[in-house]
């Protein structure tokens, strides 16, 4: 109940303002002890049932954390050793203020009633409350904090016994004086019985400083340094992204300049991570260059530095000042965003306890650890954190947190994807499992009663092969006066799905299914994503619907939405729905339909297009998989009919007929998905391509594109226009959802697809963003009611944040996935292949091989060997005797899979056509292909094509 | 700023340590002028108020506007230029002022019994020194005080309250500076809290309808409790009051 009470008031003094805010003590706060006859007892975690066992102190007791350990050793939190902990509010509060990814996994700790974590509110606590005196630095007072809560514990409960744990010296002798048992978190771990084996996961800060070794890096500056350089503009800042091609070069990516800022060389570079937010100084103009254009890797086994100072030397030769960018260099780090990466140990006969860990993604540098197991670790995929990059090492410094498994097994890569592309992967929990509806599942009469009865019609659904989770059918018919009445048929996922319960939190979390090669992480239970929800042939399912009336030129006339019940007569495949359509003895009525459908999307696709939608191509490749041994028996790219299209068309439409709808009903808060035309720079390498082989590519609009993709033809290289349509692809921004309250009308358009208003509305099953819109149009149409994180804007733009990531993750999870099995594919095999020249570059050709979708590095000068070819920048082609290689040209390329480097396996390409004399080898005779492929159908499947 | 603070957090406790149902310390002193008929000083949190009422008397200036069978009743509403953080450029007259003088008006209109006075003028003037949120609710329950040191009759207390949602979850009342900066939309109300009346009713932004009944009760519920802070701060200055007459003897006689 209210009561008032004595108050201390505490003064925030700011540059021109004052702010003063209270801050109450109470008398009602809780120590968290169960055996506490003081306090009133209200929830705790903490148990007499759980004892810490630790020979430095032979008691059982309770721990206090200071905030570096927290923020450094959370790996070692999370191990299901220590118990009974008793987290400062003060603390926490410093937690979360310098590490949210820290705060949140110490909540989930915390959170767990297993692990007995308590939050004690110190700073509230009448009698543990302290105040801040002059002069006093904050890191002081946070100490004094801690200890105050200390003593208070001691003896508020003088029965129990509390250890202190810190790493900071002058706190533990402080502490010491007033009587408190502490330790630091090494020797606390070092004596923990039986869990000898976290030592490796502890994170090092303190690495032992090699006392004779030069500095090998420029200090970083003072933080007070870098915000007064900032605020007077002598400093920049921005996120640092490391280049996937040069170990030695990066760019930052800062607001006062409109190109990203090359930033090269061990000092430029000066141990910022992909991904951090730096500080960095602009060199004088005439030290700016532009991007390297050679490709470096860092080759070195060990710590040694000489390795990276040779390669330095090469950089630095071929730097060039023609179109020079502004040039910089890093001076410090703002903000570390360092995360666990995968990867692999460095296999070397490195003795003793350090070891090099090799990251999976390139942009991240080699990882100094300590570990005990190294004979076990070379065969495992591991994770490690980076704790620290001291000026004096080669590489970052960190630990080992965990092993996934055996390197180059399916079940560990696929784990490897998941966890680098931060895809939710665990298993749904009870409480999720416990909102899907109780089988035998029937219809009830209030349902039908609510919803439009389509069972009588003839609904059937088009998917790829294999498809379990299908979220559309369709139906047309003819109607009097020569008009057709279309309809899309959507699973009703909003249904089952009701907003605000564990089963929505967790699917708009994960946001999307997942598709990996051999495997499916489904966005929602399978009992929803495969039987509830799709719209499987023969089955009453409930669909939410849009139906169009249309004359037979495609003009729509009107255009309903209701919930409804259907019965799809067929689920087919894309080849089977074609088979029917071109198999002009089929007159049934699924037939007609479907020819009324094609003849109609035929239609609605000319019309996009001479609107100026984009054509656009990616080397999709279909994966297919030995049913028993799972592996990859034959990658190919994938086929496509003309049904594909035709779904595709009516979907769009849909799609676009949806968002008209609710963008009226909704005007603030409806989901909306936008493709942003992209900056004309974004262009630059299509043009580029373009003139070097005489097409002008316009680019002023997206009409104007897609007409000048579609002249770009060349009767002797048809791939040409493919390799033009590629390239256009890679220049597109990405699409992405938004909340129509937070964008200007004109901004909601979608360059690809030449419309005004689009979203996505089709595929609830896999995307989140169709559940949303199924609810703004359930609530559009009177079917159902609003929530309130629906209608506001911020929460609906906080959710299509997480919509975007996870999205774009997915997508990269996807590729990463069919990467790997397509070296899997390889491994062992010798092959000959087409492929076509995609770039030029200085020691290098980039060739794209459609057949496998592989994009590879043809080398073309090794270091030490006079190459044949000689490098014309501007015209951007290389030259060998008579013969000229240009950007697109069809080459063809002796594939074969490098697995010396298990964790990089990569493709060499040597040429062998066309012929040059002392570079090209002969082409593999029959004899000499092992491998010769059997393409067995199986009945796998992959991957939705559908047009998204 | 899209992401809203958590303005609850995991162990129930707000930002400056209250839980979600209490209201900030409130401070209240009434007869603080002697110039007035009444006036009254009242802190809730580190806002702080002054209130002083004048009348009923005489209609002053225009007499046409006099009523046959009411009161007329004034208010204005003026901040000290030093009570925000950032330096007001005038203490009274903006948009913001003139609302809010009209919207105090509309509540004590609720609770004085302005028919007593026909012919008649109650001038109320309420000067906020320092604001920290909840700013109309401190003026109405200064007003309200010094109304009753004015001895003018009211039908009973009105009193006013601020009411929010923490973590899109969680109604909170009695809303600070800290949190309307933080935080969603804030809902205010008066009331007549013993016949449980709404007299206004404010809200900053929109409310989902889910939301607004809970918000709503909850501010209805820091109305009440006002209610008994400013019924025992009139108790206890009546009998403060009553002692330097030599009256507490007589109520002392007969307690005895
Ligand atoms: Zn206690």
């Amino acid at each position: 109940m209210f009561s008032t009470r004595a108050f201390i008031k505490k003064n925030k003094v700011g540059n021109y303002l004052k702010n003063i805010r209270e801050h109450y003590i109470r008398d009602d706060i809780f120590c968290g002890l169960e055996s506490c006859k003081s306090c009133e007892v209200l929830d705790t975690s903490l148990t007499g049932g759980f004892n810490n066992k630790n020979n430095l102190f032979k008691f059982n007791h309770y721990i206090i954390l200071d905030t570096n350990i927290i923020l450094d050793q959370i790996d070692i939190l999370e191990e299901d050793v220590f118990g009974n902990v008793i987290i400062l509010h003060t603390v926490l509060k410093e937690v979360k203020h310098r590490s949210l990814p820290v705060y949140k996994r110490l909540m989930s700790i915390i959170e767990n009633p297993t692990r007995h974590f308590y939050i004690f509110t110190n700073d509230h606590h009448k009698d543990t409350y302290i105040n801040q005196e002059k002069g006093e630095l904050i890191n002081d007072f946070n100490d004094r904090c801690i200890r105050k809560a200390c003593t208070w514990y001691m003896k508020h409960m003088p029965n129990e016994k509390f250890v202190l744990i810190t790493d900071d010296r002058g706190n533990r002798n402080t502490a010491r004086n007033e009587k408190i048992k502490t330790c630091t978190i090494t020797d606390y771990v070092k004596n923990l019985e039986n869990s000898k084996h976290l030592q490796d996961k502890l994170a090092r800060k303190d690495f032992h400083t090699v006392v004779d070794s030069d500095d090998f890096y420029p200090p970083h500056l003072p933080t007070v340094d870098i915000i007064q350089g900032i605020k007077d503009g002598s400093l920049h800042q921005g996120t640092f992204r490391a280049s996937t091609s040069n170990f030695l070069e990066a760019s930052v990516n800062v607001d006062e300049f409109e190109e990203p800022v090359i930033v090269q060389g061990r000092a430029g570079l000066n141990r910022a991570v992909d991904g951090d937010f730096v500080a960095i100084k602009i060199l004088s103009k005439d030290e700016w260059i532009s991007p390297s254009d050679i490709i470096l890797e860092d080759e070195s086994v060990t710590e040694g530095v000489d390795e990276v100072l040779e390669k330095e030397k090469v950089l630095k030769k071929t730097q060039k000042k023609a179109n020079a960018q502004p040039t910089g260099m890093v001076v410090g780090i703002v903000r570390r965003k360092w995360r666990q990466y995968c990867g692999i140990l460095q296999p070397s006969n490195m003795d003793g306890l350090f070891h090099l860990f090799v990251p999976a993604d390139r942009k991240i540098p080699k990882v100094r650890i300590e570990t005990r197991q190294a004979e076990f670790l070379r065969t495992q995929k591991i994770i490690v954190a980076i704790d620290t990059w001291p000026r004096h090492s080669r590489y970052p410094t960190g630990h080992f947190v965990r092993a996934l498994g055996k390197i180059g097994d399916q079940a560990t890569e696929n784990e490897v994807v998941l966890l680098e592309h931060d895809v939710p992967h665990s298993k749904f929990s009870e409480e999720v499992l416990s909102f899907l509806p109780k089988l035998p599942w029937t219809i009830k009469e209030g349902d039908i009663a609510a919803r439009v009865d389509l069972r009588g019609l003839d609904i059937c659904s088009v998917d790829p092969p294999g498809c379990t989770d299908i979220d559309d059918a369709l139906h047309c018919r003819e109607i009097e006066d020569d008009k057709l009445e279309v309809g899309v048929h959507i699973a009703d996922v909003s249904h089952f799905i009701r907003p605000g319960n564990a089963l929505d939190i967790e699917a708009s979390n994960r946001a999307t299914t997942v598709y990996l090669v051999n495997n499916r992480i489904d966005m929602v239970p399978v009992l929803l994503s495969s039987n509830l929800c799709s719209l499987r042939g023969g089955e009453e399912r409930f669909a939410f619907s849009c139906v169009w009336i249309m004359d037979k030129e495609a003009n729509i006339l009107e255009t309903r939405f209701h919930k409804s019940i259907i019965k799809s007569k067929k689920a087919m495949t894309y080849e089977e729905a074609q088979m029917v359509i071109d198999d002009k003895h089929q007159v049934h009525s699924i037939a007609q339909s479907l020819r009324n459908l094609n003849s109609l999307a035929k239609i609605l696709k000319r019309g996009r297009l001479d609107k100026g939608a984009l054509v656009l191509a990616s080397p999709e490749v279909k994966i297919l998989m030995d049913s028993e041994t799972h592996d990859p028996i034959s990658v190919e790219a994938k086929k496509l009919f003309e049904t594909n299209s035709m779904v595709e068309e009516f979907m769009l439409l849909a799609n676009i007929s949806v968002a008209q709808k609710i963008l009226k009903e909704f005007p603030e808060c409806a989901l909306l998905r936008r493709h942003p035309t992209p900056p004309p720079n974004n262009f630059d390498p299509l043009v580029k391509a373009g003139n070097h082989l005489g097409f002008a590519i316009k680019i002023d609009s997206g009409k104007n594109l897609a007409a000048s993709l579609d002249e770009a033809i060349r009767e002797d290289n048809p791939f040409l226009n493919t390799m033009l349509r590629i390239l256009a692809t890679r220049c597109m921004m990405q699409a992405v959802y938004f909340s129509s309250g937070m964008y200007q009308k004109d901004e909601y358009f979608h360059y690809g697809l030449a419309v005004p208003l689009y979203t996505h509305f089709t595929s609830p099953i896999r995307r989140y963003a169709d559940i949303i819109v199924h609810r703004l149009l359930a609530v559009a149409i009177g079917a159902d009611c609003t929530y309130p994180d629906l209608l506001d804007k911020h929460k609906s733009t906080d959710l299509c944040k997480n919509l975007n990531y996870r999205n774009r993750m997915a997508q990269y999870a996807g590729r990463a996935s069919v990467a790997f099995n397509t070296h899997l594919f390889f491994r062992g095999k010798l092959q000959d292949e087409e492929g076509y020249v995609l770039f030029v570059k200085k020691n290098a050709l980039q060739i794209l091989i459609p057949k496998y979708g592989l994009e590879c590095t043809l080398y073309i000068s090794e270091e030490g060997k006079t190459s044949p070819f000689t490098y014309d920048e501007d015209h951007q082609t290389q030259t060998a005797g008579d013969i000229v290689l240009h950007a697109f040209d069809p080459v063809i390329v002796r594939l074969t899979l490098d697995s010396k480097n298990i964790q990089h396996e990569k493709f060499i390409l040597q040429l062998v056509k066309p012929h040059i004399e002392g570079f090209s080898i002969a082409p593999l005779t029959e004899m000499e292909t092992k491998h010769k492929l059997t393409e067995i159908e199986s009945g796998k499947k992959n991957k939705k094509q559908k047009k998204s | 700023m899209s992401k809203k603070k958590e303005l609850v957090s995991k162990i129930g406790l707000r930002l400056d340590g209250r839980r979600a149902d209490e209201l900030r310390r409130v401070r209240c002193k009434m007869g603080v002028f002697s110039q007035p008929d009444g006036s009254a000083y009242i802190e809730q949190g580190l806002t702080k108020v002054l209130a002083a009422v004048y009348g009923p008397h005489q209609v002053r200036g225009n007499r046409s506007k006099a009523q046959h069978d009411s009161a007329i009743v004034n208010c204005q509403f003026s901040m000290a230029v030093f009570s925000t953080s950032e330096r007001k450029k005038r203490p009274r007259g903006d948009r913001k002022s003139s609302e809010m003088s009209i919207h105090l008006r509309q509540a004590l209109l609720a609770a004085i019994k302005v028919e007593l006075y026909p012919w008649s003028q109650i001038d109320i003037y309420v000067e906020v020194l320092h604001a920290d949120g909840g700013v109309y609710p401190a003026c109405v329950n200064a007003a309200t005080l010094a109304l009753i040191d004015a001895g003018i009759p009211l039908k009973e207390y009105v009193c006013a309250c601020s009411a929010s949602l923490a973590n899109n979850d969680i109604p909170m009342v009695d809303i600070s500076h800290q949190e309307e900066m933080l935080g969603g939309p804030t809902l205010t109300i008066a009331a007549l809290p013993m016949s449980e009346k709404i007299v206004l009713m404010e809200m900053s932004q929109r409310f989902h309808i889910d939301h607004l009944p809970k918000v709503m009760a909850k501010a209805l519920k820091g109305c009440k409790d006002i209610k008994v802070i400013l019924d025992e701060a009139v108790r206890s200055h009546v009998e403060d009051v009553g002692c330097s007459t030599g009256w507490s003897n007589t109520s002392q006689k007969i307690k005895v």
